[in-house]
């Protein structure tokens, strides 16, 4: 799960990070006001769930409250890569000597979180890693240890950060791990951190991302989630406890297992199809749950074949089976519809869904054939 | 010979009276397993199946009366990161976690525990391992596979049964199957079990399945090119998923430009593996 710019400062301003004393509006009156309180001069931003905003002209400088309403006015018009602007960042200007990266991360490679810092802030990092990785030091932490004193001073030292600015740093860089572990982050960022004219460290953009299995134990942190930012298919099939992705094509793909439904898309595209999604309804496979995987997928108009993958192994073929009628009858969906079972009782399965008009196919290269084939003639 | 469970495995269930502990405690003796007893707290001293498994309050009583040598998991994800360290602390040397959707800070920490301990962890988020004809330990259904000298590796749960059946329907049959399970931070990796099946005289050649995300398909491919004398046939899953997107399983994301198929495919290739189109053509592939 992502959290905002806004989310995440106010998180970092929880665990003692310096952040600029701004707030969030979602009109440009606000905007304003919140500009009036601040005095001087404002940096307006947009508050969308990506990234290059800065480049869209998302992020906008103003002299006076008036011109903070213009420019908030203009931004919460904008889309930015398809994502309307719903909010804005209203944040003191910073005066900028100089700027840093410091964010920590899950290392997948080394099971280890990690911290990583550059002298070279404000920039895109993971440009960076690609063009100039001899520029980002990084520091591995050992989870049981959590972050040592003297690895913050080797993060400081790293980046040449001037003497006069370790303590506070220090105090940063452990704020910044307590924010990631007590959060259950799998991204605490603050990218640009700045050195202030007036000889200060201030977090001056923030980003954290969440691990949703850990939402569990941070109901809080749970209701900071964004709805308005993701496809209203996948706010519905979270609901249910469906795994569901949207794609482009018009083959819809209802499969049992993450592994199989990537390899059901995977051989969609590799016989001249396109996936119109991944969809895993999981272990059981309950007619309410393939009924309301059903809705999802035909929620989308591009949608002009559906193609059922199930391998029965616990889960029985005949009990999938029953599910799906069931779901058919429910739903009803008018359009040609593929279905192969596998493995324990596929032919009890195959039986009960002989009378639903529903194209059979035995193999999984002939299934996706058979799809493809119906929706090119159904496009 | 098979890898990591045989039919002297001596089994624990934790987690043995929920639903889907005792769901597959049942299968799992119905295929030959030696389940010797299972765990709850607060019902120790009582009996499930019908008087055929004793379930003990703790790991440590449950090994100290039976012997224990494995136990398997099926605790919800809260509580499964604390039975994994109660079964190392028991002296476990070989835990399989079924549960998904454990934290992946909380994984961080068990490794870390468990390295130390010398304790090895299959999972989480795996489908467990089988060993036809022998034992079974999770939840691979023991009617798709027969006892051969293919042996399997996998990430995934459902695209392993595919390819065991597709192997059984031409004839063809396992050594062992072990599946890894599909999290970013897991106890077992590919190499891990590379090495067991190249010392596994009953393995001859292995089928590794593996999906997008991290970078173990090409540790394995550097490890296949360097260490072993078998033949190894691969799948990769997820050659259509965009990137930045959580594909099911926590581990199955391309980020930052890393873990694509076509990085994995093209390590695996260089490294003499035959890459299969599709699951079906595994099996001729291994002819």
């Amino acid at each position: 799960m992502k959290l905002h710019e806004y989310q995440s400062k106010q998180i970092f301003a929880k665990y003692g990070i310096p952040v600029p004393k701004g707030r969030v509006a979602a009109t440009a009156k606000e905007a304003r006001a919140i500009a009036e309180e601040l005095g001087g001069r404002v940096v307006v931003k947009a508050q969308v769930l990506v990234g290059g905003r800065g480049k869209a002209g998302g992020v906008r400088l103003a002299k006076d409250p008036k011109e903070a309403e213009e420019v908030a006015s203009a931004i919460l018009g904008m889309e930015i890569k398809g994502l309307p602007v719903r909010k804005v960042l209203v944040d003191p200007a910073a005066n900028i000597e100089h700027e840093i990266y410091l964010g920590i991360t899950n290392d997948r490679a080394a099971r280890r979180p990690v911290f990583m810092a550059s002298a070279a802030g404000g920039v895109d990092i993971e440009e960076v890693a690609r063009t100039t990785p001899e520029k980002i030091i990084k520091v591995h932490i050992d989870p049981l240890l959590g972050l040592r004193d003297y690895q913050a001073n080797d993060i400081a030292l790293g980046i040449d950060l001037p003497r006069e600015y370790w303590k506070q740093f220090g105090d940063i860089c452990r704020g910044l791990y307590r924010a990631y572990t007590e959060c259950d982050a799998t991204l605490a960022e603050i990218n640009p951190l700045v050195i202030l004219k007036e000889k200060s460290l201030s977090a001056l953009d923030g980003k954290m991302l969440l691990d949703d299995n850990a939402l569990f134990r941070h109901p809080d942190l749970a209701e900071m989630r964004d709805v308005d930012e993701e496809a209203p298919a996948e706010t519905e099939a979270r609901k249910h406890d469906l795994s569901f992705i949207k794609l482009d094509g018009n083959i819809g793909c209802m499969v049992n297992g993450a592994g199989l439904a990537m390899t059901t898309m995977d051989i969609v595209k590799l016989y001249g199809g396109e996936p119109a999604n991944f969809l895993d309804i999981g272990g059981g496979a309950s007619a309410e749950k393939v009924a309301a995987a059903l809705r999802i997928i035909l929620s989308d108009k591009n949608v002009k074949a559906i193609l059922f993958n199930v391998f029965g192994g616990i889960t029985r073929c005949d009990e999938v089976a029953k599910g799906i009628l069931a779901a058919l009858a429910e739903v009803k969906p008018n359009i040609p519809m593929v279905v192969r079972l596998v493995g324990t009782n596929a032919e009890e399965g195959r039986k009960l869904l002989a009378d639903a008009k529903m194209i059979t196919a035995e193999t999984l290269a002939e299934a996706a054939q058979k799809a493809v084939a119906a929706a090119k003639a159904a496009a | 010979m098979s890898i990591l469970v045989n039919k002297d495995t001596r089994l624990i269930v934790q987690g043995i009276t929920g639903n889907e502990g005792l769901f597959h405690t049942q299968q799992m003796l119905a295929y030959g397993t030696k389940v010797v007893g299972g765990t709850r707290p607060g019902k120790g001293g009582e009996w499930v199946l019908d008087g055929k498994v004793p379930v003990f309050d703790s790991c440590k009583s449950a090994v100290n009366a039976t012997g224990a040598n494995c136990s398997i998991i099926f605790v919800s994800a809260k509580f499964a990161p604390d039975a994994i360290y109660e079964a190392a602390d028991a002296g476990i040397p070989f835990i399989v976690c079924i549960t998904e959707g454990i934290p992946v800070q909380d994984m961080m920490r068990v490794r870390e525990y468990l390295d130390q301990k010398g304790t090895r962890l299959l999972g989480p988020n795996c489908p467990g391992l089988l060993t036809p004809g022998e034992a079974k330990v999770g939840i691979i259904p023991g009617n798709i596979a027969i006892p051969g000298n293919v042996g399997v590796v996998s990430r995934s749960g459902t695209l392993t049964y595919e390819v065991l059946y597709a192997l059984k329907l031409q004839g063809m049959g396992a050594s062992t199957c072990v599946g890894i399970g599909g999290d970013p931070i897991n106890g077992t990796n590919f190499i891990d079990v590379l090495e067991m099946f190249e010392r596994d005289p009953q393995t001859e050649k292995v089928v590794l399945i593996g999906e997008i995300g991290g970078t173990d398909e090409e540790k394995a491919a550097e490890f296949i090119r360097t260490k072993m004398t078998k033949p190894v046939v691969s799948f990769i899953a997820g050659q259509t998923a965009p990137p930045g997107k959580r594909m099911g399983h926590a581990g199955a994301i391309i980020e930052g430009g890393s873990g694509t198929a076509a990085d994995k495919i093209k390590a695996l290739e260089a490294a003499g593996v035959k890459v299969a189109k599709h699951p079906e053509e595994i099996p001729s592939l291994l002819k």
